[in-house]
């Protein structure tokens, strides 16, 4: 028996009431999703190319929206790599060690997930802004967080904090560490087994949870536009993009934009289900 | 403490390692910033606290969060639950791009979802033309706000109830209908008490996100004090006038929020575990 492969594959004919519980279950899903998930994603694609690839094309060359395409690929390749470096030591102690606290620490890490991209932004300000913490510290030597390229990777590394942590942590703790003993008490170094053993089984988790992260990083709004400045040309990532040119009514524009960062989220999607599927359906 | 030792034994190397910096890290950039923020807030005389607590905008504006957010969440309960079980229990052309789908909230930034919502269901727009015919408005009023939390909150129900429904025995389902059970009874009294507890955590999951969600309903709902002023756009607009006590004050409060849907998360889960006696995944 095929379980789990295949759930909906039916044994038993279905009765005539079923047939219809069928058909209407489908026809509310579709509907349901076609308005929700459809609707919108076609809208950009329209609004984007309304006056043609020409002026798509014309509008994403625009050097102040060129600009806003560097800073969020920048930001996304520092905030990537460290919370990755992050979600790897976190797992690493949260899955392999029984230790006290460690279900503070658990819900600690997930706090992010929980608290709205805004207060992720405004914490910040109260650290580094003129009149945070570190405010003045930071005049007297010229250097800003605030409204600057610092503050937008800090937000964002506060906003999309347990992405790979999250993927890790259960599988890691699901995996277990018998082939890390078995190396370690044949003499191999701890990096060594780190790399040869340990890597190789979480490459596909890992992978997940930088593709989720790199996701949220890349599209983050909340959290950036409270520490950005809404600079043009340097502290504007694309999603800040987005929303000034929208407001400046340059809809073309606007959805060019948005386009780009809809063939991202798609692409995501697309890499996503690559990844399960690699992977064995584990998620 | 028992043994005066902190973590348990290992072969393993590397705990003092990773530990160290886990907890660095996230004191650096996570807990730090949040304990400058409720300090500063805590900073407040209580009584102006209060007051700025409950001021006539701020409460129109929880209002409206949690509103919103709740009746979004209700509504992905139920359609959430028919596309859960579509996808479950049903096999036709294009369901693994329709599950792929599903996650497009996630992966789609929230400014883009927001500016297509607004697109889409303002007056001159696809959807909003025809509902306009009908009397209805849905952007920049309250109504947007929820169409753009139901599309934030849509996966986290999905998500949770899927793995629900395939657990729910289907040798009960077909041992109550060989009974003589309705089609209706089974669902009432096998199904929906399997799935209950997935379909609490997703409601909880939606809301919890639904309250904090800015990027997505700020284009559509219009920002009207009193009206469709979200409370994360209230802190938003009380730091761009410089008034800095009044944003901690609506932060801190949107904090202890934070905490309590963690809670309530958590209560669900654990309510959800001792009805089944199994482990819920997520």
């Amino acid at each position: 028996m095929a379980a789990g492969a295949s759930v909906a594959t039916e044994v038993r004919p279905m009765t005539r009431g079923q047939r219809t519980a069928r058909v209407a279950m489908l026809a509310v899903s579709f509907g349901f999703l076609g308005l929700l998930l459809l609707a919108p994603l076609g809208a950009v694609l329209v609004q984007a190319l309304a006056k043609g690839l020409g002026e798509w094309a014309f509008s994403l060359k625009d050097p102040d929206t060129v600009a806003s395409i560097k800073l969020t690929l920048l930001t996304a390749a520092i905030v990537v790599p460290v919370n990755t470096i992050f979600g790897i030591c976190a797992a690493w102690a949260i899955a392999r060690f029984e230790f006290r606290g460690k279900s503070l620490l658990v819900t600690l890490i997930d706090l992010p997930f929980a608290v709205s991209p805004v207060i992720a932004g405004l914490v910040l300000v109260f650290l580094f802004g003129t009149q945070g913490w570190f405010g003045q510290w930071l005049l007297d030597r010229d250097v800003q967080v605030i409204f600057a390229v610092p503050g937008i990777v800090l937000a964002t590394i506060f906003i999309s904090f347990p992405y790979v942590a999250r993927e890790l942590i259960p599988l890691m703790q699901q995996q277990g560490s018998d082939e890390e003993v078995a190396a370690l008490s044949l003499g191999a170094r701890p990096w060594t087994t780190f790399v040869r053993i340990t890597l190789p089984k979480i490459r596909w988790g890992l992978l997940y949870g930088v593709i989720l992260c790199n996701a949220r990083v890349m599209g983050e709004f909340g959290a950036v536009s409270v520490v950005s400045g809404h600079i043009r040309g340097i502290t504007n990532t694309m999603p800040l993009q987005v929303e000034i040119l929208y407001n400046e009514y340059n809809f073309v524009a606007a959805f060019a934009v948005a386009s780009l960062l809809a063939m991202l989220a798609i692409l995501t999607l697309v890499a996503k289900t690559l990844v399960e599927w690699r992977s064995g359906g584990a998620h | 403490m028992a043994g005066g030792r902190i973590v348990a034994p290992s072969p393993l190397p590397g705990f003092g390692l990773t530990f160290g910096f886990t907890t660095f890290f996230l004191s650096a950039v996570i807990l730090l910033p949040l304990a400058a923020m409720v300090i500063r807030a805590l900073g407040i005389p209580p009584a102006e606290l209060l007051e700025m607590l409950l001021d006539e905008r701020a409460v129109a504006s929880y209002r409206l969060s949690f509103g919103a957010a709740a009746l979004a969440a209700a509504i992905n309960a139920v359609f959430g639950f028919i596309v859960a079980w579509s996808l479950v229990r049903y096999d036709f052309p294009g369901r693994r791009l329709l599950d792929t789908m599903i996650d497009l909230p996630f992966a789609l930034p929230t400014a883009v979802s927001g500016i297509a919502l607004a697109t889409v269901f303002s007056p001159t727009g696809w959807l909003g033309q025809k509902l306009a015919l009908a009397g209805i408005q849905v952007a920049y009023t309250w109504l947007g706000v929820v169409v753009a939390l139901v599309l934030i909150g849509l996966p986290f129900v999905v998500r949770s109830v899927q793995p629900a429904l395939i657990e729910v025995r289907k040798d009960l389902e077909d041992a109550a209908e060989s009974l003589g059970a309705g089609g209706f009874h089974v669902f009432r009294r096998i199904i929906l008490p399997t799935v209950m507890p997935a379909l609490a955590t997703g409601f909880t999951l939606a809301f919890a996100r639904g309250i904090g969600e800015y990027g997505s309903v700020v284009f559509i709902s219009g920002n009207l004090p009193l009206k469709t002023e979200i409370t994360p756009l209230l802190i938003v607009i009380k730091l761009e006038q410089y008034d800095y006590q009044g944003a901690a004050a609506l932060g801190f409060f949107m904090l202890a929020m934070s905490f309590v849907m963690l809670l309530a998360i958590n209560l669900v889960q654990q309510w959800g575990q001792r009805r089944m006696g199994i482990g819920m995944s997520r």
